[in-house]
């Protein structure tokens, strides 16, 4: 049972940033298994990219927290637009090594924006069959930014469209546009 | 400076995930039922931490609320999740440290893949990481 040396549990290693890089094809083998094994469990194209999604919810849950201590100092956003300029700029540039490209308010709706990448890092080694023209494998970051949005205290809902390369819709629930306009009144 | 402490993890749904007394070794358990109140205290709190949280960005919020002679400080993480102390003595300095060592503390738990978010936390290895940030800093 003792091992001679004493163990440091996992609450005690520090929080730093780490080596920061990682290989892109592992990333991209690893990314095929997921897009295989939700593929394996799924019928349509639809639960294919709800099962992407669901695991790019996991992941984000992780990453909120993890990097507004790391990258702003643990100090919180309570503003919409502060907010998705927090995911197009900096959780991007953490996650795939540059920026999302733009950041669009719709022009009917109120509650929609879409965040605007031309090639997904995701998408990078993934050749989608005609069969399957509508799949898009960025549903897994369409995840990630649902995750990040909706823990962070602006619920939304998340999609992956081939548009201009990779468009994310963001659809916002009611309540947080009426609330953003009331603190923008304050 | 020497006090009674109760800390509480507060979920997205007003669900406590994690509870901790810190009780200085001096002062006697007299009154037993005194705990349950910490937990009614530190519930009735919560609509004004909402509130305050909505308003700064930053994560530690202060004394929010007072009751009788007990004070009500909490912090805020960027995920939603609410920190509430229950305390009889002012220890601002100390508690803000203490907060953000279990801020830290949550999210390196919360890296775990085998951790859901919002539900109750039973790892020891927190109990206890916890407990020394307890001792480091309020007592």
């Amino acid at each position: 049972m003792s091992s001679g040396r004493s163990k440091t549990s996992i609450l005690d290693k520090p929080l730093s940033k780490g080596k920061g890089e990682v290989s892109l094809a592992l990333y991209a083998l690893l990314f095929s298994e997921i897009v295989q094994y939700c593929q394996n469990r799924s019928h349509s194209i639809h639960e294919l990219q709800t099962k992407l999604s669901e695991m790019g919810y996991d992941v984000g849950t992780r990453l909120l927290d993890l990097y507004f201590v790391r990258e702003r100092n643990s100090k919180r956003e309570i503003k919409l637009l502060n907010m998705l300029l927090f995911v197009k700029s900096t959780l991007w540039k953490v996650l795939f090594g540059k920026e999302a490209d733009k950041l669009e308010h719709a022009n009917d709706d109120e509650r929609t924006y879409y965040i605007i990448e031309k090639d997904a890092l995701v998408n990078k080694f993934i050749s989608v069959p005609k069969d399957k023209g509508s799949l898009n494998c960025a549903s897994f970051n369409a995840g990630i930014i649902e995750a990040v949005l909706t823990n962070g205290g602006f619920p939304a809902k998340v999609t992956a469209h081939w548009h201009k390369g990779t468009t994310y819709m963001v659809k916002f629930e009611d309540f947080v546009i009426t609330r953003d306009k009331c603190l923008d009144d304050r | 400076m020497a006090g009674t402490y109760y800390f509480v993890i507060v979920g997205h749904s007003d669900n406590p995930i994690f509870e901790m007394d810190f009780i200085p070794v001096t002062k006697e358990v007299k009154k037993e039922d005194n705990r349950h109140l910490n937990q009614f205290i530190a519930h009735a709190a919560l609509d004004l931490v909402d509130e305050h949280m909505w308003k700064v960005t930053n994560t530690y919020l202060k004394s929010v609320d007072k009751f009788n002679q007990w004070f009500v400080s909490a912090f805020v993480t960027a995920s939603q999740m609410r920190f509430v102390m229950v305390h009889d003595a002012r220890n601002e300095d100390g508690i803000k440290n203490f907060f953000t060592d279990v801020y830290e503390a949550y999210i390196k738990l919360l890296l775990n893949p085998f951790y859901k978010e919002d539900t109750a936390i039973s790892f020891p290895a927190f109990e206890k990481k916890v407990q020394l940030l307890g001792k480091k800093y309020l007592t």
